[in-house]
């Protein structure tokens, strides 16, 4: 892991943060802290507000209270969006009109490309770069529905990986995908995690990431109830069966 | 024929009526927003008839009673409402009644609105093609250039949001856009054909495409081609352009279908699917952590927090989870 002296200003920076879905609350309180380099797993039940939390990490919901900084600049005024990979959680990656694999990769250069401007050769090689990473590179020019569901899941992290991020968010990228795949993109990340960058993966199940973890953060209705070495954890935040007298946050 | 001057300029109409409306429908349907376009036909209809009885130009009025019809069923759409959907048919409806009824107190017959609806050959005037030239040129321009922002906005509007583009701009590009389109192609298609040329080549392209910008670049090709053939099937025959141009793309659409699921069957005989599941082993089950050197003893009533755990109690101490397991606890 990187020394922290060395980075002061944190990756992500979450301060009191409370979002608001539909006149619920979601996320209540949340205080969380990323350095970077660090390779932080969000772990949860369903509805505890995991991907609530990732999801405004990365602006696409708005706060109702708190704030959140990435690389210390509060979100809404953040621009560095090249800095940022993003994988959303999704089933397809494919859209009305096919595309292959590599125009969605090359779509994750858009935050260092100007506008009215052509892919230039260095654009070219990143998106080659990239799928090389998730083992897709004979794949460059299939269409992106004919791929499996694990294969187009590895696309969305060539997607990510392309603009070569700081920080790396991914929101369930272990859903539905078969080990292979699993293992594939769990190679890829340790690449990214060896380079200094700092990764946050939100999951249900870790499966062959496991492994890459420095620390854990569980949630459980919208509240951080654990934050600290993953192994006291993981198996616990989402096997345990918890009472209805669990009084939530407990340990915050 | 090619020497009269309404056919020359009906024909450098639909030339550019068949390159805007599939390049901004391959956006449209990328996005799944297929009838966005015949919305904004029928809204437009409501634009023609303010400019007949106002006495202005007809396209002008349409395309900025198009433009502000596009900007709302964007910004409908964009709040994702279940309302939505019905706020979208009041707003189609009301801008066919609307266009109707204005026409009618303009004092206009059935006739006169027909050449809008369906199309006319003889009805595109000096000033009118000059204005389609530029909306079109604008169209094609933007549609080309910002492709790739364009391309990722309609392919995943969430991912886009995360690289830093300007969404909520694009989509109103989008939208403004189709609504420019349904100007230019309003006297060529009609504007309740319009949608069709929107979609129905990109439909066709898609039978025979992989890639975007290859499915772009056929819709387009197929477009004008269905276009020039309208419009030329329709001088010689008499009929209404618009109806001859979305027959005619249709019919592409047909061959191009059988065409597509003959090429696919052949490919997929000549290569089976590979078998994407190799063999992996069952992951290891956790490893056994002890606490090193646990001095305290949990019990019921030790104060630390217990956590039910399929068929024991762990103590949250310190941020672990401590179990009992014969004389030492674990870490779990």
């Amino acid at each position: 892991m990187t020394d922290p002296a060395q980075h002061p200003t944190p990756a992500v920076q979450v301060t009191d943060l409370s979002v608001d879905l539909g006149g619920r609350l979601v996320l209540r309180g949340v205080d969380l802290q990323i350095r970077q380099g660090e390779v932080v797993a969000v772990l949860g039940t369903n509805g505890s507000g995991k991907s609530t939390l990732i999801r405004t990490v990365v602006g696409l919901l708005p706060a109702a209270r708190g704030e959140v900084r990435l690389f210390g600049q509060p979100v809404p005024r953040f621009r560095q969006w090249q800095r940022v990979g993003y994988v959303p959680q999704r089933i397809t990656a494919a859209g009305g009109v096919p595309a292959t694999v590599q125009e969605v990769v090359s779509s994750g250069l858009l935050s260092r490309r100007r506008l009215f401007r052509p892919l230039k050769a260095a654009d070219r090689q990143a998106a080659e770069h990239a799928l090389e990473l998730v083992d897709m590179a004979d794949r460059r020019k299939d269409g992106v529905a004919e791929l499996s569901g694990g294969q187009q899941q590895r696309v969305l992290i060539a997607r990510a990986l392309v603009s070569d991020p700081d920080l790396l968010i991914l929101d369930e990228p272990t859903a539905g995908v078969d080990l292979a795949s699993q293992a594939i993109f769990a190679d890829a990340i340790r690449e990214r995690v060896a380079g200094g960058s700092t990764v946050v993966m939100v999951s249900h199940d870790l499966g062959p990431m496991d492994a890459l973890i420095d620390r854990s953060v569980v949630l459980r209705r919208g509240r951080i109830v654990y934050d600290g070495p993953p192994h006291a954890s993981q198996t616990h935040a989402h096997v345990h069966p918890h009472s209805a007298d669990d009084e939530p946050g407990w340990l915050s | 024929m090619f020497q009269l001057e309404f056919m020359q300029r009906a024909l450098i109409a639909g030339l550019l009526t068949g390159l805007s409306a599939p390049a901004i429908g391959t956006y449209l349907v990328q996005r799944r927003l297929s009838l966005m376009g015949d919305g904004i036909g029928h809204i437009a209809i409501t634009g023609v008839a303010l400019g007949l009885l106002t006495g202005t130009a007809p396209v002008l009025t349409a395309v900025l009673v198009a433009i502000a019809g596009a900007t709302a069923i964007e910004l409908v759409r964009a709040r994702g409402k279940a309302s939505g959907d019905v706020a979208l048919a009041l707003l189609f409806y009301g801008g066919i009644a609307g266009g109707v009824l204005l026409i009618g107190l303009a004092g206009q017959g059935a006739a006169t609105l027909n050449t809008y609806l369906f199309g006319s050959l003889t009805t595109v005037s000096q000033s009118d093609l000059y204005v389609v030239v530029g909306l079109a040129v604008t169209v094609l321009v933007v549609a080309i250039g910002l492709g790739p922002q364009l391309f990722a906005v309609c392919q995943d509007e969430e991912f886009a949001r995360v690289t830093g583009l300007r969404v909520q701009l694009l989509n109103l590009l989008i939208a403004v856009m189709a609504a420019v389109t349904v100007t230019v192609a309003m006297r060529t298609v009609g504007l309740l054909l319009v949608s069709a040329l929107m979609v129905v080549p990109v439909a066709t392209a898609q039978q025979v495409t992989r890639s975007f910008r290859s499915t772009f670049i056929t819709a387009c090709a197929i477009g004008v081609t269905a276009c020039v053939a309208g419009i030329i099937t329709s001088y010689n025959a008499n009929v209404a352009p618009g109806a001859t141009i979305v027959v005619l793309a249709l019919a592409g659409f047909v061959v191009a279908a059988v065409v597509g699921t003959l090429l696919r069957r052949r490919h997929a005989v000549s290569a089976p699917l590979a078998d994407e599941e190799p063999e992996v082993d069952i992951p290891e089950p956790a490893p056994h952590v002890v606490s090193s050197a646990h001095a305290h003893a949990h019990n019921p009533a030790c104060g630390h927090p217990k956590v039910e755990h399929d068929d024991h109690v762990d103590y949250v101490h310190d941020g672990h989870l401590h179990a009992a397991h014969g004389d030492h606890w674990d870490e779990h």
